[in-house]
């Protein structure tokens, strides 16, 4: 057994027995950030601290809810929003984040994606973050299916169908999956088999796995640290040493607690001002009316689609048959995985000091726009046409990456 | 040494996995598997006799929705007809074959249009429009006098699945 001297202080004795001083050294103090950042860089704060509100929200939501089908409808929207005492407060928290996190995974995908913080060494950055992104969409989705309203039921419908995969007459059925939707579901139609095991998936399976890929992600950082806004590759020990020795001015970089994190909880301020302002006189647009009828599996709404997060991927298997379609939505599942991969520049800078690319971009940024507003109106007409252009653009522009950017490693 | 702790590691690996890990995994599938209960709970009859024409009735069985249409003399006549009481009837299960939803009839035009991506069928089921790959199935039933029975496959509906209707 190792030796231990008598502590004189609480400090003195949680460190001969957990090291916590080393703890704070390695995982804060001299934990280093570099100085050539802006406030883009404190979305994975943000995003981190959003994830604690909806796991807060979501224990409180926890104790009353009721993953039955004849007293789920009633559990949330009469017990939890009328009766348990600041019910309304969780379930207002919950729905906002849900919606909000979605807006700021997309912010930090893009920033990502502008600076070029995806390749050279950080790629399991990118591939873990972009596994975060499926699995808070599951999350996000098993969630939705709770409340059990017209919209829980006719998205879960149409969701798992398509699972039951391509047309059975696709080279002789082999692509086809008989019996897995109603696996899936655990009956022929969404019912209490499968409320009871989205229940499961939403409140312990997939936050599990969360929590996993958040320890991931943020441990894929520790090597190739995090880029900066030049993409500027430099000596993190050499510039470490400056700072340690008082030469704060000359050095890159500044240790995450307490320089990094006393910008970041500024910008997390801001962020919660306009949080708690949709919390509280703007939640309504994360409710969408028609989940305030109570599911019925004889009727369905006038329209379905889903909620803001999801219609550019929903566009994109709408104006397609059923066989392409299916395929399409497959490859705008996978394609910002390959983004490493399909870029085949070595430089690491900013989009708008990178010749096409620049371009190809701001392209993809308003081609994902038009497929969210396509993805929201009516599939009809002229909207139908816009649609389809959207998606062959959105499917084109990750077909051409490699030439896109092939042409910049020559200048 | 680290052959034989190789072929340890091996070992208990290789163990673990095939007496461990895929009953472990069999016995995780079964347990998503639907209940016999619910795989049971599967006839539902009905009575053809009091449907007027050319207007949509709609029956549940196994939690879907069944469409039943009796046609009018001037509506054309399909192979896809269930034939009961000297009566023809569109019999189908009521899903969009697009992603699932339940398509709306329109007696006016005689035609049922999904709303949620535009697919549309005519009064035999038959898809005309849209992203629908194939025609509303027709769920397994049997004639019995001016009743029909769903769940239950009768000569009629092995006879239009042998052709490659049903």
């Amino acid at each position: 057994m190792a030796h231990f001297e008598k502590a004189s202080s609480i400090t003195e004795w949680l460190d001969q027995r957990l090291a916590i001083t080393t703890v704070k050294k390695v995982m804060a103090l001299e934990y280093w950030i570099p100085k050539n950042i802006n406030f883009l860089w404190a979305m994975g704060m943000v995003l981190a601290f959003t994830f604690a509100l909806l796991t807060i929200s979501g224990i409180f939501l926890l104790m009353y809810y009721q993953p039955n089908v004849d007293t789920a409808f009633d559990s949330v929207n009469y017990t939890i929003m009328s009766e348990v005492g600041f019910g309304w407060l969780w379930r207002h928290i919950h729905g906002v984040a849900a919606s909000v996190v979605f807006l700021v995974i997309y912010i930090h995908m893009f920033t990502g994606i502008y600076y070029g913080s995806y390749k050279k060494g950080r790629e399991m950055i990118w591939l873990s973050g972009m596994l975060l992104f499926v699995v808070f969409s599951a999350e996000a989705f098993s969630g939705y299916m709770l409340p059990w309203g017209q919209m829980s039921y006719w998205a879960g419908m149409v969701i798992t169908n398509l699972f039951e995969g391509f047309s059975p007459d696709i080279a002789g059925g082999i692509m086809n999956a008989p019996g897995l939707v109603e696996w899936i579901r655990g009956d022929y139609v969404p019912g209490q088999a499968f409320l009871s095991r989205f229940f499961m998936l939403h409140v312990l399976l997939l936050p599990l796995v969360i929590m996993g890929l958040i320890g991931l992600h943020f441990a894929a950082l520790r090597i190739p640290h995090v880029n900066n806004q030049d993409g500027e590759e430099f000596d993190y020990q050499e510039a470490a040493k400056l700072y340690k020795e008082g030469k704060t001015k000359e050095s890159k970089v500044i240790p995450f607690q307490p320089v990094f994190l006393s910008k970041d909880v500024f910008v997390l301020g801001v962020y919660l001002i306009f949080f708690f302002y949709l919390v509280f006189y703007h939640f309504n647009f994360a409710m969408d009316p028609v989940n305030f009828d109570p599911a019925d599996g004889l009727k369905t709404p006038a329209h379905i689609y889903p909620e803001w997060y999801f219609l550019w991927s929903y566009e994109i298997l709408r104006p397609f048959p059923k066989d392409p379609g299916l395929i399409a939505f497959g490859f705008a599942q996978v394609a910002f995985f390959l983004l490493p991969f399909l870029d085949k520049s070595d430089t690491v800078a900013p989009a708008n000091r990178r010749g096409l690319f620049k371009y190809w971009f701001w392209i993809m940024i308003v081609d994902m726009i038009v497929l969210t507003v396509m993805g929201k109106l009516p599939p009809t007409g002229i909207w139908n046409h816009i649609g389809l252009v959207a998606a062959v653009v959105f499917i084109a522009l990750f077909v051409a990456l490699p030439w896109v950017t092939k042409n910049e490693n020559r200048a | 040494m680290s052959n034989r702790r190789d072929f340890m590691g091996i070992a208990l690996g290789g163990f673990t996995a095939l007496a461990g890990g895929i009953p472990a995994l069999y016995a995780m599938k079964r347990s998503w598997d639907p209940l016999p209960s619910v795989k049971a709970a599967g006839f539902t009859e009905v009575d053809l006799t009091t449907i007027p024409e050319n207007e949509l009735m709609t029956e549940k069985w196994r939690g879907k929705p069944i469409f039943i249409l009796k046609k009018s003399a001037d509506m054309p006549q399909d192979p896809r007809d269930v034939i009961a009481g000297g009566a023809r009837y569109h019999v189908s299960i009521g899903l969009c074959t697009h992603l699932g939803c339940i398509p709306a009839y329109f007696p006016g035009e005689k035609k049922f249009k999904c709303a949620c991506h535009g697919g549309e069928f005519d009064a035999s089921g038959k898809n005309t429009f849209g992203p629908p790959p194939k025609p509303l199935v027709i769920p397994p039933f049997k004639v019995d006098g001016n009743k029909i029975v769903l769940g239950e496959a009768g000569p009629e509906y092995l006879e239009m699945q042998k052709s490659g209707i049903a």
